[in-house]
């Protein structure tokens, strides 16, 4: 027996069973090997689905079980470690014809995906308050701030921050516009934050390298500092700092 | 870390087991991120843990904050579902450094892992996939054993798996198989009693002839699980291994054969599907803990 044959037969539901597969007393057994088919389809499923919560909510179980299906039959996993299966989602969903009219779909996933190497990624210990006063004599434009590894940027023109938390927890509906989302995680549980004016850009400059100041000036003159910089002191995001 | 075991740990008294599988012969369970407070607050009657690699290879976080917590309470063993030791083309080596980084750090009292395949081409099924037992695929079995013992250093646990088809090409036994690839890499056994009811009633035999025939002596860990029921091609009862249902009763009464022919082995209830409240995985081990005492 092939596992070749096996494994197609497995993710294509149209292909025959592989020769050779029967029942205990030798006789072909269909019914048997889709066993087989169900679990994997099923199993793959229900990492998506636990990968993808706002994106599920939106399509509803079972569109998105449906596509999962799709999905996974040209996507089968890579790696053996289902935490991270699923990071050609977004790419997925933004050219799978049936969801072309909901435009803010891939988005939405790639804060999904966000969320979950969030929860995943290295720990790391924030600058404290002696750190930050021993700062206060440098010249802080040309400090190079390190950033906790669970920090994510997700920048959209769709507003994905109201649209996740309209459906984690109720909060208001969601209004046009673009929104960067920054997912911080203080100790185990990320969250994404609205980043304010000039944020997405500014953050962007940081997880470059570029010091606070060549990133205060790509973000240009819109930018609340102030505000951007209280998110990812409260986040506990800053881990380092450089001159 | 380096917990103490209750003495009696292994029953048969075999020196080569004796180096290696040191779980407690007592009533562990499939460590579920919602049993957490549960289990510190009070873990009667479960004395140890068992964990699926593959959820603690990320980087950090609360998975792995947790496991370093338990681990410093319960011995550990740790379960891989992703190594695909039956598969055709070489093992993963970024896999089996991960498990080996894995057990660097934590080195559990065990380490397990199926006779079965799950990944083709690079392409990760994520399930429990079967093979024919032939001389061929015997060799290829024992040779990966083989590499994943040297890599990590320790000796394996190789489960007995839930099939649901036969092969045409099939040459021996699964007890005959299981015990030869034992015999040439020195790995122990982890024997699943619901898996070889489970089997039994799809491939058409007794599993008091399979358990009678089964080499206990190199058994290490015994795991406990719900099934599924469903119909095959003719009609006939299908059992599917579904880890979510509590153990049925012919299941228990195969346990209490083993046990007492055995001695206390160490023994998981597995429960990975519709995962109950504690309350209710702590009253199954406490089942298998009423068939192990009278014994130890």
């Amino acid at each position: 027996m092939s596992q070749s044959l096996f494994a197609r037969a497995l993710l294509d539901p149209q292909a025959a069973i592989p020769p050779g597969i029967v029942d205990p007393e030798g006789r072909p057994a269909p019914k048997r090997f889709s066993v087989y088919r169900n679990n994997v389809a099923l199993s793959l499923t229900r990492a998506l689905e636990a990968a993808f919560p706002t994106v599920r909510k939106l399509v509803g179980e079972d569109f998105f079980a449906a596509m999962a299906g799709v999905f996974l039959r040209a996507n089968p996993p890579r790696s053996r470690m289902l935490m991270l299966y699923g990071d050609d989602l977004p790419a997925f969903l933004a050219s799978f014809p049936p969801v072309a009219h909901l435009g803010y779909l891939p988005d939405v996933a790639r804060l999904d995906q966000a969320m979950r190497e969030s929860y995943h990624a290295a720990d790391s210990s924030p600058l404290d308050q002696a750190d930050f006063e021993r700062l206060l004599g440098e010249d802080l434009a040309a400090l190079r701030l390190s950033l906790a590894p669970s920090l994510r940027l997700v920048r959209s023109r769709w507003p994905i921050v109201s649209i996740w938390a309209a459906h984690a927890n109720g909060g208001p509906a969601p209004k046009p516009g673009p929104e960067d989302a920054l997912v911080l995680r203080p100790d185990f549980d990320p969250l994404p934050q609205l980043l304010p004016a000039g944020g997405g850009a500014f953050v962007t400059g940081l997880l470059e390298g570029r010091t606070l100041g060549e990133a205060v000036d790509i973000a240009g003159p819109k930018l609340d500092l102030p505000a951007v910089l209280g998110l990812l002191i409260s986040g506990r995001a800053i881990s380092g700092v450089t001159a | 870390m380096a917990p103490a075991f209750p003495a009696g740990a292994l029953s048969m008294g075999n020196p080569m087991l004796d180096q290696t599988l040191s779980l407690p012969a007592r009533p562990g369970v499939g460590y579920k991120p919602q049993h957490f407070a549960a289990i510190l607050a009070n873990p009667h009657p479960v004395g140890w843990l068992e964990v699926h690699a593959e959820n603690y290879m990320g980087d950090g976080g609360r998975p792995l904050a947790q496991l370093r917590h338990l681990a410093e309470r319960f011995p550990i063993s740790v379960h891989g579902v992703g190594l695909s030791i039956g598969g055709e083309g070489p093992l993963n080596r970024d896999h089996l450094l991960r498990l080996k980084q894995l057990c660097g750090w934590l080195n559990p009292a065990s380490f397990s892992e199926h006779l079965a395949w799950s990944t083709h081409e690079g392409a990760f099924l994520n399930d429990l996939l079967p093979l024919p037992y032939t001389p061929a695929t015997l060799a290829r079995v024992a040779d990966h054993i083989d590499e994943v013992q040297e890599v990590l250093g320790r000796r394996m646990l190789l489960e007995n798996p839930s099939t649901y088809v036969a092969f045409a090409e099939t040459a021996m036994g699964e007890v005959e198989f299981l015990t030869e690839v034992a015999r040439r890499t020195g790995c122990g056994l982890l024997l699943d009693i619901n898996n070889v009811y489970v089997s039994g009633t799809n491939q058409n035999y007794d599993p008091v002839d399979y358990l009678d025939a089964f080499p206990l002596q190199l058994v290490g860990e015994v795991h406990l699980g719900g099934h599924d029921e469903d119909r095959d091609d003719q009609g006939r009862r299908l059992l599917i291994d579904s880890h979510g249902a509590e153990v049925v009763d012919p299941v228990w009464a195969l346990y209490a054969r083993v046990i007492h022919r055995a001695g206390p082995l160490p023994t998981l209830i597995e429960w990975d599907n519709d995962v109950p409240d504690w309350p209710v995985l702590a009253a199954e081990a406490s089942r298998a803990a009423a068939i192990l005492e009278p014994v130890a």
